[in-house]
């Protein structure tokens, strides 16, 4: 199996993705669904913003605009027009691809600091947009009134149990389909263009053109978790696409680890985890997340799997 | 390929950093670039690889001026280049970034296709890796190398490219007297094996002295002096500015 590893990885997508499916069918769980649901969301988010953290060294603080910008494109396509499910969904993901190349276009060009700055500054104003055009997404309040027609191909996104399913189906795919970006020559030149941007220019790399195309990609998969937020909470809220959005998906990513393929996910399982637990027990929910992340960046100094992994390879040796 | 520089004029906040400078490096010359510290020597070569746009000249690849052109399109012409500061891809091996580099020149660093790397990038690699000699460190991860072998890197990196024309600047910097030659020795292989457009920048007067067939010597900007070895040894105007001074120091 060492000497395939695309299809290693599509062998452990497989088996994560049975598993999945097979619980509910064993044990009917409404908060594990609810929350398997939200991480699948949440994970699509976190690990296509790491393609540009972890993988080139592009530090975006907006990329919760595209994320928000997808659930209102479908939210608004289902309610506005008699499109099905599918072709809304596929529909709403290409025009947030669409954003993100034009966001990117005017964004990637930027040193690091100022690129993180505009991609802020973009995400506010996208945000104050969704917030005064009420009369198209409702305001302040989201965009309310349901998402009609949730038949697709035999399932009802109505029972929770099939949302569940499809919402598992739709992450392992998306993230099988990350990890092939991420292994591809392309995902190798943007290791390469974060490792030494100067050098990979000198070996014939068109700097912009290979972060546009990052930015791009991350903005599309960024997307596909925002048709599914939007399917969970059934509408679209001005949250989904504001700035304390973007935080989380930065604070998975560096709890779960940059530089492990999986690490933004298990960085989303924690932050939802953490999330629900302190919830329950203090208002103070800020604080307590707060200090958990104070306390992997100054004791681990690296997030979860990657610190996994360098014990991992020391003992190794 | 002949490399012919006429009037190249550089100038950075009112200083001439480099100063209407014309020279000429014939197809498969050893040619040492000297001077004192500051002299422009490394502006020079960032101006000829485009990593600085000129004010004014031409660089003139086999008749063909491509002071216009990016330091991407430069690269494709057949311009090489290894940095003072060894400049490698840190957090992968030296097979890595051997495979990451032929990768890039055969176009091919946008494709989704494939898993990385595509078929026959890594006998190329493989390839270089042997030319250099660096086959015994292919899975050392290039930041733990050793400070010569990060220098080799750099150079295999330009060579991966296929160059014509290979501006290596210091390839001997901060190494010991022994390394120093076996490194130089090397760089002279290379040069003899490949037929390349060699122009390198050295302070080690021994070192130049013994492998460069023609010298160039900068001094604030200008051309102070070129011709042979021999030459340079004798010509007064260099003694005076460069060699005194550097035997006066030691």
């Amino acid at each position: 199996m060492k000497r395939n590893p695309a299809l290693r990885d599509a062998l452990f997508a497989a088996i994560v993705l049975i598993l999945l499916l097979a619980i509910p069918m064993l044990h009917r769980s409404p908060a594990f669904e609810d929350f398997i649901i939200r991480l699948s969301a949440m994970a699509l988010f976190a690990t296509s913003l790491n393609l540009l953290v972890g993988t080139t060294g592009m530090v975006s603080f907006g990329h919760g605009m595209f994320y928000g910008f997808a659930a209102y494109a479908f939210g608004l396509t289902m309610q506005l027009t008699e499109l099905s499910l599918p072709v809304a969904a596929l529909f709403a993901v290409a025009l947030t691809t669409i954003a993100a190349l034009v966001v990117g276009a005017i964004c990637v060009r930027l040193s690091t600091d100022y690129f993180a700055f505009i991609t802020l500054a973009v995400q506010m104003l996208f945000f104050s947009v969704i917030v005064s055009w009420q009369s198209l997404t409702g305001g302040d309040q989201g965009l309310r009134g349901g998402i009609p027609r949730r038949r697709i191909f035999g399932f009802d996104l109505g029972s929770q149990l099939h949302l569940y399913q499809f919402c598992a189906i739709v992450a392992v795919l998306g993230l099988l389909a990350l990890r092939h970006v991420s292994m591809s020559p392309f995902g190798n030149t943007l290791r390469m263009i974060r490792d030494n941007a100067e050098r990979a220019s000198f070996v014939g790399i068109v700097l912009w053109r290979a972060r546009l195309l990052a930015f791009t990609i991350a903005g599309g998969f960024a997307g596909i978790g925002g048709v599914l937020a939007a399917l969970f909470v059934s509408g679209a809220y001005p949250e989904l696409a504001d700035w304390p959005n973007s935080g989380q998906a930065i604070f998975a990513v560096m709890l779960g680890g940059i530089n492990s393929f999986l690490g933004p996910v298990l960085g989303a399982m924690i932050l939802l985890a953490l999330n629900d637990l302190v919830q329950r027990f203090t208002e103070y929910h800020g604080l307590v997340l707060g200090i958990v992340i104070l306390a992997f960046a100054l004791g681990l100094r690296r997030g979860v799997l990657d610190f996994i992994h360098l014990v991992w390879s020391k003992r190794a040796r | 390929m002949n490399v012919e520089i006429n009037h190249l004029t550089k100038s950075f906040g009112g200083v001439r950093a480099i100063d209407d400078v014309s020279l000429a490096f014939p197809s498969g010359s050893l040619s040492a670039v000297i001077g004192p510290n500051g002299a422009g020597k490394t502006t020079f070569f960032n101006l000829i690889s485009g990593a600085f746009m000129a004010d004014s000249g031409e660089v003139l690849l086999d008749r063909e001026d491509i002071l216009q052109l990016s330091k991407t399109e430069r690269m494709r012409r057949g311009i090489g280049r290894a940095f003072q500061v060894a400049s490698c891809f840190p957090t992968m091996t030296v097979r890595a970034n051997l495979m990451a580099a032929v990768t890039a020149h055969a176009g091919r660093w946008t494709s989704l296709s494939h898993r990385f790397p595509s078929a026959g990038m890594r006998e190329r690699a493989e390839e270089v890796m042997e030319f250099v000699g660096l086959t015994d460190v292919a899975d050392v991860e290039a930041t733990i190398l050793s400070h010569g072998d990060q220098k080799l890197l750099d150079i295999a990196i330009a060579l991966a490219l296929e160059p014509k024309v290979l501006l290596l600047d210091e390839p001997t910097a901060g190494m010991g007297p022994d390394e120093r030659w076996r490194m130089i020795e090397r760089v002279r292989g290379l040069w003899e094996r490949r037929k390349l457009t060699l122009i390198f920048i050295e302070h080690d007067m021994d070192i130049v002295f013994k492998v460069a067939s023609s010298i160039r010597v900068l001094c604030y900007g200008k051309v102070l002096a070129e011709g042979t070895p021999d030459q340079i040894r004798n010509n007064q105007a260099v003694i005076d500015a460069y060699l005194g001074a550097e035997e006066n120091a030691s």
